[in-house]
């Protein structure tokens, strides 16, 4: 039997409200497909599943909110027969509570091992129903993601101006001749190169988990995503490295939609190895960002002014030194001279 | 087309792009993307939006001259002949 069950999507979510399934009983699955979606305390997220095999049980109603970790849904591997009814996990103390409470201890999502349902699963699962307000709650969990990264992560800071003079000219002279469908942003050079960068950087890209460093093997590029509630999102772009501009636009005019849509997949949410942070053409000058843990890097880029922008490192000193991360901005610098190599 | 369907047009597009947009709080002479706080993704589906509602073509060079609300309508009607 396998357990599919509620992922971590961000280091700043411990716990989700199942709004919908999008399975049921009887359903094959297979690696990357949506089985639910589930509101985090930043947005509505479609839950990918893993693991290949059919769904035997759904142990979670939507409406309920669960810890990470819950067991959701019971799947049967490929091949495996259902066992004779199982009878939940429950302690007897949580038994004792459900029936003071009038909850059925059965329909509970547990987050004990095997699922077993605890006593505060019973009273959660208990819990009036609050209606959120999506803005405190975004507030919340960027509060937990950012005091946790001043507080863990030792931050050093570079900056330098770039000259954007020459991937102005290509950009221009790209999008004349492109449909306004087609057209690019320099956001997706600025994303092109960081991910370039990484490749030749790689201790500028990946996870620090556990007192050490795993530099991963692909760039998930996450973009820092304003909404217009307020707030913001950075879900990630895969492979960024290795897509075209073309098709890199695609998917980032589609990720920023979906993101401010509020219908992001978990992957997205799990998966940055390295942020990029862009102000855009208005605003300010400059920006000193702050890492998403457990990231290890992220790049800010500025208000571009007349041909030039300020690109910015925060980068953690636990992985690497001054010395590398202004060799890291400084290929990124490169990379942009050269747009119509990137 | 006259300016009013124009400019109707146009402030639909808008309101797909920021919902909470009210007509009667746009400032007259004043930029677009800074009053509505549009990004570049925003103006960029903006313009999409634009060149799919009226059919007409809008380089990236003429960016420049859809400033404000007014701007863009008379850019828009001159453009649609």
């Amino acid at each position: 039997m396998i357990e599919f069950k509620l992922p971590s999507m961000g280091a700043d979510m411990d716990e989700g409200k199942l709004l919908e399934w999008k399975v049921k009983p009887g359903d094959k699955v297979k690696r990357g497909d949506v089985v639910a979606v589930v509101d985090t305390s930043k947005a509505a997220v479609e839950v990918e599943i893993w693991d290949e095999g059919t769904v035997h049980e759904l142990l979670v109603q939507p409406g309920t909110t669960v810890p990470v970790g819950a067991v959701l849904a019971l799947l049967l591997a490929t091949g495996e027969m259902p066992k004779a009814i199982e009878r939940k996990k429950v302690s007897p103390a949580a038994r004792k509570r459900a029936a003071e409470l009038g909850v059925d201890a059965e329909r509970i999502a547990g987050s004990g091992p095997e699922g077993a349902v605890s006593v505060e699963d019973v009273e959660k699962a208990r819990a009036p129903a609050v209606p959120v307000d999506r803005n405190v709650e975004m507030r919340k969990a960027i509060a937990a993601a950012m005091s946790r990264s001043k507080r863990e992560i030792p931050h050093y800071y570079l900056s330098d101006t770039v000259s954007l003079a020459r991937a102005a000219q290509w950009l221009g002279a790209e999008n004349a001749r492109r449909p306004p469908a087609e057209r690019l942003l320099m956001a997706v050079l600025y994303l092109k190169a960081t991910a370039l960068a990484c490749k030749s950087f790689p201790d500028m890209n990946g996870h620090y988990r556990d007192g050490a460093f795993k530099p991963a093997a692909a760039v998930h590029a996450g973009v820092a995503i304003s909404l217009r509630q307020g707030g913001l999102i950075a879900p990630a772009l895969h492979d960024v490295e290795r897509l075209p501009l073309g098709d890199l636009m695609k998917q980032l005019a589609d990720l920023v939609k979906r993101a401010r849509a509020g219908s992001l997949r978990s992957s997205e949410m799990s998966d940055p190895t390295v942020t990029v942070n862009n102000l855009g053409e208005g605003g300010v000058g400059s920006v000193f960002p702050i890492i998403y843990p457990p990231q290890v890097a992220i790049v800010g880029f500025g208000g571009v002014r007349g041909e030039r922008v300020v690109a910015s490192l925060a980068a953690d000193h636990r992985v690497s030194d001054g010395h590398r991360g202004s060799l890291f901005l400084g290929e990124i610098a490169r990379l942009l001279q050269e747009p119509e190599k990137l | 087309m006259n300016a009013a369907e124009v400019r109707a047009g146009v402030l639909a597009e808008l309101r797909h792009i920021a919902p909470e947009l009210e007509e009667a709080g746009l400032a007259p002479g004043k930029p677009l993307r800074e009053q509505v706080d549009l990004d570049s993704m925003d103006w960029l589906n903006f313009i999409v939006a634009l060149h799919e509602r009226f059919k007409v073509e809008i380089p990236e060079s003429d960016y420049a001259r859809l400033g404000t609300l007014e701007e863009t309508v008379d850019y828009l009607r001159r453009r649609l002949g």
